[in-house]
């Protein structure tokens, strides 16, 4: 019996032994796996904090130098620096202007298509659907050139060639430029939103008298309110950082055709490096408030179900 | 009265095939049957959300068969309740009224009743979000009849509840079938709601009805 008990014990020790090593093993890799994930991911942080506090320097680095010269130095920091040049420049003055019409535009008309197309996609089964869906997707995926190059190409054919020139190469080939390739992302993310509204409160509509439309109308779209609003700024923000398409469909005429995109382009072709930094800086101000908005709708996908 | 005469549905990869069901006028019909069974497609066949392949469906004397579901007349109730949630509970409850362009006092009084018969007068105010699950199914039950209709369709209106809620609710839909003015057609595979429900039982198996009488007998022998 005793010796039993001994080898038990000893056995118990070895046991002991081998699940401490292991336990600190254990954590020792847990330890490595958290720091090395936090390393690599912080890097791609520290890429994107680093250009935005660079643009932000670079302007202030240029305004001290000039305001060092200059006899008030708070008055020229506040006059001089490349913002405020930027803003009373009548080209720049144009361009935000136009950028400003053209996005919302734009916005306006990827919402108004994205809303049918969205909740056919999400509602109404039919063959080819998936087909379809992926077809939504080439404006997204196509390389932008490419875009504006078939925009262009198309405009040689009847009937489009008709209208050709009142649009190409004028304001309107820049409205449907931005339109063609932020109405895809706006048909997403009204089909998402389609997607998590529950279509039984449509068919119970439906048992009560409804048409399809009132049921779409009353119950339904209301509950869409905030994924539309995702949809109108996420639109409206993918015109604003649109240049590739327009610099081929719309080109890139002072005070004609010039967007801030394009803006950003011709300062840095003309060497002007603090002017396309100021005008950049005022796009991502702008570009922070659309996420800002997005994040807070997304967060409140069906008003009221979150 | 609710009477399905040879009626075939498609129901996902399968299909019901010469389904034949008859609920007397005022009386409780109880569908019942596996998951799967294919349950829900007949009462969406009824409703009018699924077209028949054969077959005709009369509702209170009507035949709907090939009608839009908006004019049969029927109160239905999801078994989520779906409410619609941008709508106050007294919004959901007059809707149906208000799409008939019914007058507003006549709404008013209308939901007053539902309120009471519902026991949720003092929910009308309130928005949807944060009800119970009772409370929802009651909301959704009194905007099913806030138009009167002849005809009550139920899918599993108690299985998501907690079993003290489901004796609640349950209650309540005796109480609306001892006031014996509406014909229902309630599914569910509860074979104890059932039995305390029922005037008639229907068992749908393989894409059958099993004769309604013999499961109902069966059921009380047991």
């Amino acid at each position: 019996m005793s010796d039993s008990i001994d080898t038990d014990s000893i056995d118990s020790v070895n046991v002991q032994d081998d699940f401490s090593m292991r336990n600190a093993w254990i954590a020792r890799s847990n330890q490595l796996f958290a720091i090395s994930f936090v390393l690599i991911g912080s890097t791609y942080l520290l890429l994107i904090l680093g250009m935005l506090l660079a643009d932000v320097a670079y302007v202030l680095d240029q305004s001290v130098s000039k305001a060092k010269n200059a006899s008030s130095f708070w008055g020229s920091m506040l006059a001089d620096n490349p913002i405020s040049v930027s803003l009373r420049d009548p080209k720049i003055q144009h361009s935000i202007w136009l950028s400003m019409i053209s996005c919302t535009l734009a916005a306006i008309l990827s919402v108004v298509f994205a809303v049918p197309l969205g909740y056919v996609l999400s509602r109404i089964p039919f063959r080819g659907r998936n087909l379809v869906d992926a077809f939504l997707d080439i404006p997204i995926v196509l390389p932008p050139l490419i875009v504006g190059l078939s925009l262009l190409i198309l405009f040689q054919f009847t009937p489009f060639r008709w209208v050709a020139r009142s649009i190409v190469y004028q304001v309107p080939a820049v409205i449907l430029a931005q339109w063609a390739v932020s109405c895809a992302y706006a048909v997403r993310t009204m089909k998402m939103t389609f997607d998590q509204i529950d279509p039984r409160c449509e068919q119970v509509a439906i048992s009560l008298g409804c048409t399809r439309f009132q049921a779409f109308s009353l119950v339904t779209f209301p509950e869409a309110k905030l994924g539309l609003l995702t949809a109108f700024t996420l639109a409206w923000a993918r015109s604003l950082g649109e240049f590739g398409p327009l610099l081929i469909f719309a080109g890139a005429t002072r005070m004609k055709t010039e967007v801030l995109s394009t803006s950003v382009f011709l300062e840095m072709n003309v060497g002007n490096i603090e002017g396309a930094v100021a005008v950049s800086l005022l796009m991502i101000a702008v570009s922070i408030v659309v996420m800002i908005i997005t994040r807070w709708a997304s967060y409140h996908p069906t008003d009221g179900k979150a | 009265m609710i009477s399905l005469d040879n009626v075939s549905v498609r129901a996902g990869a399968f299909r019901l095939e010469g389904i034949q069901l008859l609920v007397p006028a005022g009386e409780y019909g109880i569908l019942m049957g596996k998951t799967g069974a294919g349950k829900t497609s007949l009462l969406e066949a009824v409703i009018g959300f699924k077209s028949v392949v054969a077959g005709s469906i009369c509702l209170a004397g009507r035949d709907v068969t090939h009608m839009n579901p908006a004019v049969r007349g029927i109160g239905y109730l999801p078994q989520d309740g779906a409410l619609f949630s941008t709508l106050t509970v007294e919004e959901n409850l007059a809707f149906a009224l208000k799409i008939r362009r019914v007058e507003k006092e006549r709404i008013a009084s209308r939901v007053r009743e539902l309120a009471e018969l519902m026991g949720i007068g003092p929910l009308l105010k309130r928005q949807t979000h944060g009800l119970s699950g009772g409370e929802r199914q009651r909301v959704a039950l009194g905007r099913a009849m806030a138009f009167e209709p002849r005809i009550l369709c139920l899918d599993e209106p108690l299985s998501a509840l907690d079993s003290e809620t489901r004796e609640q609710i349950l209650q309540l839909l005796l109480t609306i079938k001892r006031l014996n003015q509406v014909t229902i057609l309630h599914v569910t595979h509860d074979l104890g709601e059932a039995k305390r429900l029922a005037d008639k039982i229907f068992r749908l198996v393989n894409g059958k009805i099993e004769a309604s009488d013999t499961a109902l007998s069966g059921i009380r022998d047991s």
